[in-house]
């Protein structure tokens, strides 16, 4: 077969479909939104049926990923790293129900933060629910990962955990394929009370997952993704996980790595071989993309054993993601710049689109806000977010999806009155509607504004769960309906604009705004495609 | 032989497009390529940059280290500069000179062009200008890549082939449109590639 040139996240697609995949679940988020991308304009999946639509959030992707699983059939489910934040509680107690069909959990680390919040790293959470966890070094390695993470999974009975970070989701190069392989028939688990977690069944399938632990050990001490490279030289040896590999490698280019090298790309690690390590070697570095967690199992609280250099004493910064040149100093090498950037260079960082209905909507907010002061605006995750930048600088908070309503309500109750939410239309359903239910609940002093753009947006504009539905589930819920305002946010509405929110700021309850207008990007998208069409 | 490229711009200029037509040509003359892309929010116009790396034998970082790039190929004159610790002694840094001015405090524009000109090996190529020259407003990404043709190691003929390739879908005058633009980028770059 031809080899591709994939982005890494596609090739974590292109090896879950040859593998035999029934159904991928996911919500959008950086960067593991081309995963999902990718099975939904695949022609095998698309032949095939195979399931790609997107989820309404991690947690109801999770769940469905193991309902597939729980039928026979192979099932992925992927998220960015915050996202597992979210769908956690059916995470963790799938490692406790395991699997039918093989469950592949495959989450995109976003290190030094170029899309996130924070940079925390996903190994601990397959730490944290004791089941084995993949992190491929490149392209080729995300495709065999996927394709043969299925049987891993199906052989023991568990999830297995697929743990990529940005520069390989988002790097490209030529992958080799396998044969594709035929799909699961639907077959119920043999142990018609697997899946059930009542205490007393649940102590039986955690006794299970702890006496599984020695084979995910075994399984990973044999697995060629954890690899040996001798080296001469003693004073240190490496240990390098995932994408670190390459920028070791890179350090050396054609010559050998003279230190013993261990290449981890499968956990729990691989014990023996870092016995072997450290008994040969005077000291290790360790290379990790993300937390120290290598470095603080092996340095140990008490750090008594053999010198152990990496992120934790200053050898590698605490931070970030990692990099050739960071890697090489390190090293001890020397650098190589010879160009600094001048200094006179300004910076430019993202901001909305021209045209954008968010920014009509953040000035007539802002003009609103006046006669109560600044400091009361919580928002939320999306490309609204950019409102905390110049020149809007009308948010004030921005912490996880769903965060704004809840943090209004709860400033409400400290009496910052009115509090105001700014949410967008995909993260309302994502995380928004039980905050929203609190709320009317307690009749807090809260308007919340819903920014309707018909997308999830700041992704690439994916389907919105929340298009046509708003004004209904606002409704259902108990908000009043004189109390959900709708306008179309363009500069010649901005009297209408401020007016409404005027009015419903003042409303001593919950109100609900909703500026609605169609993303930019996305009416642009439809325009060219509408207009190939007709030429067409 | 390899060619470690940094691709530079701002969001929404479209230097994925620059990325996918040389990584096309390099696939056609069967060089291993890697290609880091920036993806989600920096793309909302932001400083974006692709690290294009080609070459005959495996390559093992996806990112380019400090000191090892050949080229600089920027469609943002600003942008071109920004990324200077990745470029090594000899590297050539071929950039647009038409800026890209979405932020209040874009420094000066003479003193950007000046640092540029500074650089022993550099093109500065007025390619939205040339691209409208040769009718073709649309194609002045390529120009651009024109203009860097003579500094990646890969044969002119096989970007000819990755801009069929690439814009075939769209009709024989895109193509065309294209190409004229690819050797209207490169003949100025042969014209002023003199070393200082």
């Amino acid at each position: 077969m031809q080899k591709l040139p994939l982005l890494g996240a596609e090739a974590i697609a292109q090896g879950a479909i040859d593998g035999g995949m029934s159904g991928i679940y996911a919500y959008p988020g950086t960067p593991s939104t081309e995963i999902t991308e990718y099975v939904q304009i695949n022609k095998t999946a698309k032949e095939r049926k195979i399931h790609s639509r997107w989820s309404t959030n991690e947690k109801t992707a999770m769940e469905a990923a193991l309902g597939m699983s729980y039928a026979g059939k192979r099932a992925m489910v992927c998220m960015k790293h915050v996202g597992l934040n979210v769908a956690a509680d059916a995470f963790m107690n799938s490692a406790i129900t395991g699997v039918n069909g093989g469950l592949l959990v495959t989450v995109a680390d976003d290190p030094s933060m170029h899309s996130s919040q924070n940079e925390q790293d996903s190994r601990y959470y397959g730490k944290f629910a004791m089941i084995p966890t993949l992190e491929p070094s490149n392209q080729q390695e995300a495709y065999e990962m996927a394709y043969h993470g299925f049987e891993l999974s199906e052989k023991y009975q568990t999830p297995v955990l697929i743990r990529i970070t940005t520069r390989l989701a988002h790097s490209r190069a030529a992958v080799g394929r396998h044969d594709v392989k035929n799909e699961n028939k639907l077959v119920l688990p043999q142990d018609p009370k697997q899946f059930i977690l009542l205490p007393s069944i649940a102590r039986g399938r955690y006794k299970n997952l702890l006496g599984n632990q020695a084979n995910f050990l075994l399984s990973s001490e044999e697995s060629v993704y954890n690899q040996y490279f001798e080296g001469k030289d003693k004073s240190m040896g490496i240990i390098a996980c995932g994408i670190s590999y390459n920028y070791l490698k890179e350090n050396f280019r054609d010559e050998d790595i003279a230190y013993p090298v261990l290449k981890i790309g499968q956990y729990p690690i691989p014990k023996s071989k870092i016995e072997k390590i450290a008994n040969e070697c005077n000291k290790l570095l360790i290379l990790e993309e993300g937390y120290p967690l290598i470095e603080e199992m092996i340095k140990g609280y008490l750090a008594n054993g053999i010198k152990v250099n990496g992120r934790l004493d200053g050898t590698l910064p605490r931070d970030g993601e990692l990099n050739p040149t960071i890697v090489a100093k390190s090293l001890g090498l020397s650098g190589t710049k010879t160009f600094d950037i001048p200094d006179f260079l300004a910076n430019r960082p993202p901001m909305l689109c021209q045209g954008c209905g968010h920014a009509d909507t953040y000035n007539a907010l802002n003009i609103a806000l006046n006669n109560y002061g600044k400091g009361r605006v919580f928002s939320d995750i999306g490309c609204y977010t950019l409102g905390a930048l110049p020149p809007f600088e009308t948010i004030d908070s921005c912490v996880d999806m769903g965060a704004s309503i809840t943090m209004a309500k709860g400033a409400a109750d400290a009496g910052l009155i009115p509090a105001v939410a700014f949410i967008g239309d995909s993260t309302f359903t994502h995380s928004g509607i039980t905050g929203l239910i609190d709320a009317v609940k307690e009749k807090s002093h809260v308007t919340i504004i819903i920014a309707d753009n018909f997308t999830t947006a700041m992704t690439g504009g994916q389907e919105s769960s929340a298009t046509g539905k708003i004004e209904d589930i606002c409704q259902g819920i108990g908000v009043e309906p004189e109390h959900i305002r709708i306008f179309v946010p363009l500069k010649k509405n901005m009297d209408e604009m401020v007016r409404i929110f005027k009015e419903e700021m003042a409303y001593e309850g919950v109100s609900v705004v909703i500026p609605r207008r169609e993303c930019i990007q996305t009416l642009a998208k439809r325009k060219k495609e509408a207009k190939k069409k007709i030429l067409n | 032989m390899k060619t470690d490229i940094v691709l530079a711009g701002v969001g929404g200029q479209g230097i994925l497009s620059i990325a996918a037509t040389i990584g096309m040509a390099a696939t056609k003359d069967n060089l291993n390529i890697k290609q880091a892309e920036v993806h989600g929010m920096s793309q909302r116009g932001g400083a974006v940059l692709s690290h294009m790396r080609i070459s005959e034998k495996e390559i093992a970082s996806d990112l380019i280290p400090e000191g090892y790039a050949d080229l600089i190929l920027s469609v943002e004159p600003m942008e071109s500069l920004r990324y200077l610790p990745f470029l090594n002694a000899n590297g050539w840094i071929v950039a647009n000179s038409t800026p890209y001015i979405n932020i209040p405090d874009y420094p000066d524009i003479k003193r950007i062009l000046g640092e540029i000109e500074q650089h022993a090996n550099h093109i500065l190529i007025d390619a939205d200008h040339i691209a409208k020259e040769i009718g073709s407003p649309k194609s002045s990404n390529i120009v651009m890549l024109g203009a860097a043709s003579p500094f990646i190691n890969i044969p002119f003929e096989s970007f000819l082939e990755g801009i069929k390739l690439i814009f075939g879908k769209k009709g024989d005058k895109v193509v065309n449109d294209n190409i004229a633009a690819l050797h209207a980028g490169k003949s100025f770059s042969e014209k002023h590639s003199v070393k200082n």
